[in-house]
């Protein structure tokens, strides 16, 4: 990944087509003056002009997303308009519905573990794993940018795991997560777990077909980041303060956190625990099951609702 | 930077619109984009500049129509523009909120030809 903007580079890749090589655009002049203003980009073959939408903070932050709206009209050429009208990430939820109707079909419950690197998760995982042998089948797909460190711990448990390499990207998508099912034969009521990449900022955009997302904040971590990072915790269903344990030693204030979290998303549940010491893992077995029964339940009532309808079809019939 | 899988998003849907739509070249791109949804303006901009690099949108402009964010109080049964996922109902101060706008990442239309 390119160390300066953070863009993909020439190695970007939707399902096999690279999309753009070379790394020229960095070359596109950038002044910075206050206020609002344009900048040219140099390289292009025509010459336009961006309205620049971040403004300067008082202590020189730079705050993006406040600038007004540009507007164009297009100019009186043989060019007509297509009206779109298109999700940008209509393809991807289109292959997260494969995935769910999937997932759905095994009476499966899928996971989406979401945070920043370092929070504990694959720990989480193995614990939870070991600690649930006899209860349901288990199934990982493992997110990283490279190796396959994570699947590599979580075989060891002896569950199956498969790894994703993302390369340049950020995060998991539905199409590779449906690529990744392929591998499982997954029995009736397993579980899939699901730890994407560590970052807290581009998970949150992809539906992968997921029951639930699972944000976990290590108590290392700042209590604001609730409010640092409120796409992702608005996006989750459950939030897993992880390492109390080491809570003795830090200034980590849990009210405060859980209070910033329910502030981004007033019906985010909360579990704390510490994966290592094993202190509040059972609410997490116990939120698992908990979430596991209310999704069998839910397609227990469509299917009766269903059963009901041809019932009173077949009654009508003379 | 997952404005640059988006980006590529639009892309794609570009190149199928060109089979569909018959054209061969894109002038300009629409896109609405919620105030609260999960793309940066400016990010985006960047990304489809260099995403747009031979494909039928080279040089093609891009235009972001934001769209503003709009929550609903469930204290106060008020909707109200909602400029941040934590800020709380302008009226009560509670944060009982639940956004009904401004999450959109949709490509509204094109200039072709």
């Amino acid at each position: 990944m390119c160390t300066t903007c953070g863009c993909a580079s020439g190695n970007a890749r939707v399902e096999g087509d690279a999309l753009h090589s070379g790394h020229d655009h960095h070359e596109h002049e950038h002044h910075h003056d206050h206020g609002h203003h344009h900048h040219s980009h140099t390289l292009d073959n025509h010459h336009h002009d961006h309205h620049h939408s971040h403004q300067h903070g008082d202590h020189g932050d730079l705050h993006y997303g406040k600038g007004a709206a540009g507007a164009h009209a297009p100019g009186l050429s043989q060019a007509r308009m297509v009206q779109i009208e298109q999700d940008i990430l209509g393809k991807n939820d289109r292959y997260a519905a494969e995935n769910r109707a999937r997932f759905a079909a095994a009476n499966m419950l899928a996971l989406n573990l979401v945070s920043s690197p370092g929070s504990g998760k694959t720990t989480l995982l193995t614990r939870t794993l070991e600690e649930n042998s006899g209860r349901y089948q288990a199934g990982v797909i493992e997110g990283d940018q490279q190796t396959a460190n994570d699947a590599d711990r979580i075989r060891a448990t002896g569950v199956k795991a498969v790894q994703i390499n993302t390369g340049k990207g950020c995060h998991l998508d539905a199409h590779m997560v449906g690529h990744a099912l392929e591998q499982f034969e997954l029995g009736e009521r397993g579980v899939l777990f699901i730890e994407n990449v560590g970052n807290l900022v581009c998970p949150a955009a992809f539906d992968l077909g997921e029951a639930h997302k699972v944000a976990i904040l290590s108590v290392t971590e700042g209590e604001d980041k609730p409010l640092k990072y409120p796409d992702m915790f608005h996006a989750a269903d459950l939030m897993i303060l992880n390492k109390t344990d080491l809570l003795p030693y830090l200034d980590f204030d849990v009210d405060q956190c859980i209070e910033y979290a329910r502030r981004v998303n007033p019906d985010i549940e909360v579990i704390q625990l510490s994966a290592r010491s094993g202190e509040g893992m059972n609410l997490w077995y116990q939120w698992i099951e908990d979430r596991h029964d209310a999704l069998l339940q839910q397609k227990l009532d469509q299917l009766e609702a269903q059963a009901a309808a041809l019932r009173a079809s077949l009654e009508k019939q003379p | 930077m997952h404005e640059m899988s988006l980006a590529e998003g639009v892309i794609q849907v570009l190149e199928q619109s060109a089979a569909s739509e018959g054209f061969t070249r894109v002038k300009t791109v629409w896109l609405e984009i919620g105030q609260l949804s999960h793309v940066e303006p400016e990010a985006m901009r960047f990304c489809f500049d260099a995403v747009c690099r031979n494909t039928l949108a080279e040089g093609a402009l891009l235009e972001i129509i934001e769209l503003p964010g709009t929550g609903w109080c469930h204290e106060c049964s008020k909707e109200f523009a909602y400029q941040a996922r934590y800020e709380p109902c302008p009226h009560c101060g509670g944060y009982q909120v639940q956004m009904t706008g401004g999450d959109e990442m949709r490509i509204k239309e094109l200039e072709v030809e």
